[in-house]
């Protein structure tokens, strides 16, 4: 029996901040946290405290919620307000500001939309509403494709007619590969995110170490595991070497999870995709292949989908690239609040903005 | 967007030939059971094993010692850190 708890335990945080600092030395060390998942978790367990001095961390692109496009926001919402249609999303979208309106907002107005906690709660909807149209908002990185590939499976082998998907799936690799190459960002290693990594492996982020020389550390969530991250970060950067390393074994195998980049290889073709905040990068994207291209929602429903500029003067896009930190932006705990979210870093709770905002920072 | 959380399993049911084709297991952990689909886990659970769980797909299988070799290498770590020190 194990407790997962223990990998929070303060004395073995304290150890490990300890050797941190050892290893870091004291010239400035400045590192990604790629995902929204470790942005939260270092600010909720107040980690930054344990973190030495000369390390500063900025957040990267890894919350979904944060790095859909202004254009895809307004689409889900419009297909929302479609009669007959059922909106099944994780709660994170239900209010993300559109240009004109949200998810929460066409509710209160009387489209149906439902919070699901998994893709096959949408495939559920879709079965006790035969009258309906379910669309199911996919969103997510490598951890979430494949959980929602196995659902578009599942309903093609029962013959589903009234699931939809509106996939705006992005994947994290080429991201990464796009930001290196940004001549303004200067950081000087990865803190890779641990369940992307469960399924992409550690090959991933072998172009990343090979072609620009960039550190990469897979690290999991909990204190310990972004401490033991960072720590190997800078052993790396000290060391002048740059390698694909794993800080999370017991959730990341070297190989990743095949079984899952089948399942997403069997149902998704890459594509390029919209960013906010980087733009448009290649093949960064998914869609449904041609077998497959029943259950799209942009198909069937016969809608356009939007391209609409970003709110004016939200510095998301800077923030997601560790360009700006949330108190530099003009609107950040002004104009734009959790209350009041102006753009989507603030309103997912993994976003920089919600846990500045919430933690301080 | 990506949490995912690890929980013991305590059962594995054949999905039958009904909605759910699918194995799933029984899960636990904090008193909090529930069933999450086994699709596109990479090794197959037994009960008493942990599975990773996001968003009702169980994304990994670990046994029970993984995890205990991974807390105590951090645990190594740390104390020969404050040992150093003394």
């Amino acid at each position: 029996m194990i407790n997962f708890d223990d990998f929070r335990d303060g004395d073995l945080s304290k150890g490990l901040s300890r050797l941190l600092k050892k290893e870091a030395g004291t010239a400035p060390l400045r590192f990604m946290e790629v995902c929204g998942t470790h942005t939260m978790s270092i600010a909720r367990h107040g980690l930054r405290e344990l973190f030495p001095d000369n390390i500063t961390m900025v957040s990267g692109p890894g919350c979904p919620v944060c790095v859909t496009s202004q254009g895809e926001i307004d689409t889900f919402i419009a297909m929302a307000r479609l009669p007959g249609v059922v909106t099944a999303t994780f709660g994170d979208l239900v209010r993300v500001p559109g240009t004109d309106s949200s998810l929460n907002s066409a509710r209160a107005e009387g489209a149906q939309v439902k919070v699901v906690y998994s893709p096959m709660d949408a495939l559920r909807l879709a079965q006790e509403r035969p009258g309906d149209m379910v669309v199911f908002l996919a969103i997510g990185f490598e951890t979430t494709i494949p959980g929602v590939a196995a659902t578009v499976k599942e309903a093609e082998r029962q013959g589903l007619n009234n699931l939809l998907f509106f996939v705006m799936h992005k994947t994290m690799p080429q991201a990464l590969n796009a930001l290196v190459t940004d001549p303004e960002l200067q950081i000087q290693g990865f803190l890779c995110p641990g369940h992307v990594s469960t399924i992409t492996g550690m090959k991933a982020y072998e172009p990343l170490v090979d072609n620009f020389g960039i550190p990469c550390v897979i690290a999991g969530f909990e204190p310990a595991d972004i401490l033991k991250g960072l720590l190997l970060l800078a052993r790396q950067v000290n060391q002048g070497i740059a390698t694909v390393e794993n800080a999370y074994p017991r959730a990341v195998l070297p190989e990743g999870n095949q079984k899952a980049r089948e399942m997403i290889h069997e149902v998704f073709e890459p594509t390029d995709a919209t960013w906010r905040g980087l733009g448009i990068i290649k093949e960064s994207g998914l869609r449904l292949r041609e077998k497959y291209s029943r259950f799209d929602a942009v198909k069937r429903l016969g809608i356009a989908l939007r391209d609409t500029p970003e709110p004016e003067g939200c510095l998301c896009g800077d923030i997601l690239k560790g360009k700006a930190f949330p108190r530099e932006c003009p609107l950040f705990a002004k104009k734009c609040t959790p209350m009041h979210p102006v753009g989507p870093c603030m309103v997912s709770t993994e976003g920089t903005c919600a846990a500045h905002y919430r933690y301080g920072g | 967007m990506c949490l995912a959380i690890p929980m013991e399993v305590v059962e594995i049911k054949d999905g039958g030939g009904g909605l759910v084709p699918s194995p799933v297991a029984v899960v636990e952990a904090r008193g909090i059971r529930q069933e999450v689909r086994l699709d596109i886990v990479d090794r197959f659970p037994a009960p008493g094993d942990y599975v990773i769980v996001h968003a009702g797909f169980a994304i990994h299988s670990l046994e029970a010692h993984e995890a205990e070799e991974n807390l105590n290498l951090l645990r190594t770590m740390a104390e020969d850190i404050v040992d150093d020190q003394l």
